[in-house]
């Protein structure tokens, strides 16, 4: 019997960070004391506080050390395991009280978050499927097994689950049209393409929690009339991928997968296919064609998928985070589930916070919570003390909120609205020193990169709407830019076939909606407000900082500056290139831009 | 078509087969396996050989534009052998806000590469990625299989220093 627990977090974001040097230092420890059959080393999936990995508990006194180092180990398992000390100087220290702070639950990066699809991650052992089934796991398939196709999908109509992928579209009644679909095979698949720059939450959850994923699909199957689940991941995932299958075979084992599913008739097999990169492939249609090993490229609907699907039959295709869902509401009951959230958007959604603010990382919270409790509670505020601008909600299908609606509660419509949508669920928050015209060229780089260019709007009007974007923040851009880029705009969101050109325009439409000013600025002044486009700034030496140590004279490609030893130099403007090896240099701070 | 293998006779005699052929069998009779049938093949060399193509053409009984045409869609295949180390800079928002702009450039300048080429020594091969999905320690990259988070400019010319010296640490 062991007497403590340790679980060390072994996402991504930790394991980059040090998780398996801190763990290997800490089985030597162990063996050096004798201790290994009393401790036990968890290795746990993604708990979400990527900022401050690698991230360690113990328990069963609940301890949460941040950013442990393998050489910290000696001292926690004299101190904390051997003695019963706590390490202050290991415990997350809260920035505003300069308090420590022993509990995870009593972080406020974690005290506003409602994890319920996260509810596993960094609790459970993802390799281990008794673990999951301790926590209730595969309870809701049982459940499902005993209830008729139409039952389950009217629980899951009930809940109000709407799909987590982008759009939200009604999950139980996507089943439905599935499940009416005659056909002698019906396929399930599971859409782990995620391809959003600046989301990572199934990566996560599945990487922490592959079982409830699991335990969603084979629901889905039950519901629609299936036996057969494709899952496409992303091949960029390895240890995604490694986890998933591992799961799928310890799930065979148990019988909760194969044939006559704990007796009740039911088979199903579950396959994973990796995709090979391509943003188009999140798109349902270009995901299906990629399953079937074309080009993935998509086509019109209709016919749509529920109805001529996966190699033409009908296929029911699903979001990670969607089916991690399924589980619970199959367990606790569609009331208990749409107990959660707002009118019209139940339950949770996870978020990759990311960008300017204190503490990075994954965070799963109610539908209806204000952005400003995200970036400020949850979040701790923007780094470096300065101001908040905007944040990115949507990846490159959605758009940048301003400061003004910083009190706009998240859910699926009330995002829509403002111009955004709620996407996959990336949230970059940005500061003073972002420019606005600048992410837009971003997104539409990528966006027009990522075109698979089977249709013209998409393939032309991301590319003239690029050009467009890159003369502006070049200085070159023209009166007429603006009135242009809106045309565009309006004309690839009408006309493109899939989702992704039609949601391509979101970002440009909504920095030109918000932050109008900074592209006339930058058209008409020929300046970049945040300071940030090389090519609009001017460089100049504050003379009270310089100390004349000639190290920027000597820097400087093109010999724009001058000046005596220890008397303050001067950048000949005209010569200048704007190329800012000057700054970077400068140990004064003495090199400005304006 | 055997007229058309012919033109890449001088290749045929001498490229090794068997390891294609290897692949092949395993995907027999498998529907759809093109993607994971040229993922093994890039395994297997590093990256997917002309010869391979056509002979995963003739396998298949379908025209060679066809493979050619999924083997060119996707971002993961690569026609051209590449570095013994692949480095990959995620460019998503996050890196983006970040700053991972003078992270790239700095690499670029220490490999003397643009990307998606490899350093003469074909030691390392550049490439520049949308999203590595590790955004909570942006800027980051990846080098083989390892991830490598809050990065900058100084990090790099160390990081590297691992690669140069030992074999591949992926």
């Amino acid at each position: 019997m062991y007497e403590k627990h340790i679980l060390i977090c072994a996402g991504t974001g930790c394991i980059s960070s040090g998780t398996l040097d801190v763990r290997d230092a800490l089985q030597r420890e162990l063996e050096k004391h004798n201790l290994t059959d009393k401790v036990r080393i968890i290795l746990s999936g993604c708990h979400g506080f990527c900022e401050k990995g690698p991230l360690f508990i113990v328990y069963p006194e609940d301890v949460f050390y941040v950013e442990v180092t393998p050489d910290d180990m000696p001292e926690l398992v004299e101190e904390h395991l051997i003695k019963g000390n706590t390490i202050e100087r290991l415990l997350y220290k809260d920035p505003t009280t300069d308090e420590y702070i022993y509990n995870h639950e009593d972080i406020l990066f974690y005290k506003k978050q409602k994890r319920l699809t996260l509810r596993n991650c960094g609790v459970i052992d993802p390799e281990n499927i008794d673990e999951y089934i301790m926590r209730g796991g595969y309870r809701g398939l049982k459940n499902a097994l005993f209830m008729g196709p139409t039952e389950i999908i009217h629980s899951v109509k009930s809940s109000g689950l709407r799909g987590r992928g982008g759009a939200g579209f009604p999950t139980g009644i996507k089943w439905e049209f599935a499940c009416n679909s005659e056909n002698d095979k019906k396929y399930v698949v599971c859409n782990a393409d995620e391809g959003d720059p600046g989301a990572f939450m199934d990566r996560s959850v599945l990487e922490g929690d592959p079982h409830a994923v699991l335990e969603g699909i084979i629901i889905c199957g039950r519901a629609i009339g299936s036996d057969e689940a494709y899952v496409y991941v992303r091949a960029e995932y390895p240890l995604a991928v490694r986890r998933l299958r591992t799961a799928i075979a310890q799930a065979e084992e148990y019988g909760l997968l194969g044939e006559n599913i704990l007796n009740s008739g039911f088979d199903f097999k579950v396959n994973v296919k990796e995709g090979a990169g391509a943003f188009v492939c999140g798109e349902e249609t270009a995901l299906l064609a990629s399953i079937e090993g074309e080009r993935g490229m998509p086509r019109p609907r209709p016919p749509f998928p529920a109805v001529k699907g996966l190699w033409e039959k009908p296929t029911c295709i699903n979001n990670v985070e969607t089916l991690a869902n399924v589980p619970l509401i199959l367990r606790k009951g569609h009331d208990w589930y749409s107990s959660v959230g707002t009118e019209g958007s139940k339950g949770t959604k996870i978020f990759a916070l990311t960008g300017k603010v204190n503490n990075t990382g994954l965070c799963e919270v109610p539908m209806g919570i204000t952005i400003r409790e995200v970036v400020f509670d949850i979040g701790g505020g923007i780094r470096f003390g300065k101001k908040f601008k905007a944040v990115q909600i949507g990846g490159p299908s959605g758009g940048c909120i301003p400061e003004e609606q910083i009190d706009l509660p998240i859910d699926f419509d009330s995002l829509t609205a403002a111009g955004a949508m709620m996407g996959s669920g990336g949230m970059v928050a940005m500061d003073e020193d972002d420019c606005m015209v600048d992410i837009a060229r971003y997104f539409l780089s990528f966006t027009q990169n990522e075109s698979c260019g089977k249709c013209t709007p998409c393939r032309e009007g991301t590319k003239r709407m690029l050009e467009t974007l890159e003369r502006i923040t070049q200085g070159k851009g023209e009166a007429e830019d603006i009135a242009h880029l809106e045309n565009l705009a309006i004309s690839i969101k009408d006309s493109s076939l899939c989702g992704l050109g039609q949601t391509a325009p979101n970002p440009v439409l909504t920095t030109l909606r918000y932050f109008r000013d900074e592209y006339e600025a930058h058209i008409f002044d020929r300046k970049c407000p945040a300071g940030l486009c090389p090519d609009l700034l001017t460089y100049y030496i504050d003379p009270e900082l310089c100390t004349g140590c000639r190290a920027c004279i000597k820097v400087c490609p093109v010999e724009a500056i001058s000046g005596e030893k220890k008397e303050p130099h001067v950048i000949d403007e005209p010569k200048c290139i704007s190329c800012g090896a000057c700054l970077e240099r400068c140990k004064f701070d003495a090199v400005k831009t304006k | 078509m055997g007229e058309q293998m012919g033109c890449a006779c001088a290749v045929e005699e001498e490229f090794d087969y068997e390891k294609v052929e290897k692949v092949m069998e395993n995907y027999e009779g498998q529907k759809g396996a093109m993607v994971p049938i040229l993922q093994s093949i890039q395994e297997e060399y590093g990256y997917l050989p002309r010869p391979a193509l056509e002979y995963v053409a003739k396998r298949l009984r379908i025209p060679a534009s066809k493979v050619y045409g999924v083997a060119t869609f996707y971002a993961q295949f690569h026609l051209a052998p590449r570095g013994e180390n692949i480095i990959r800079i995620c460019r998503g928002t996050a890196c983006h806000v970040r700053g991972v702009s003078k992270v790239a450039d700095k690499m670029k300048e220490l490999l003397a590469v643009g990307v998606g080429e490899t350093t003469e020594d074909m030691k390392f091969t550049y490439e520049e990625v949308a999203c590595i999905g590790a955004c909570g320690l942006a800027p980051v990259m990846m080098i083989n299989d390892r991830t490598y988070g809050k990065l900058t400019q100084d990090r790099l010319e160390g990081i590297l220093e691992e690669y140069r010296e030992g074999e591949d640490q992926g």
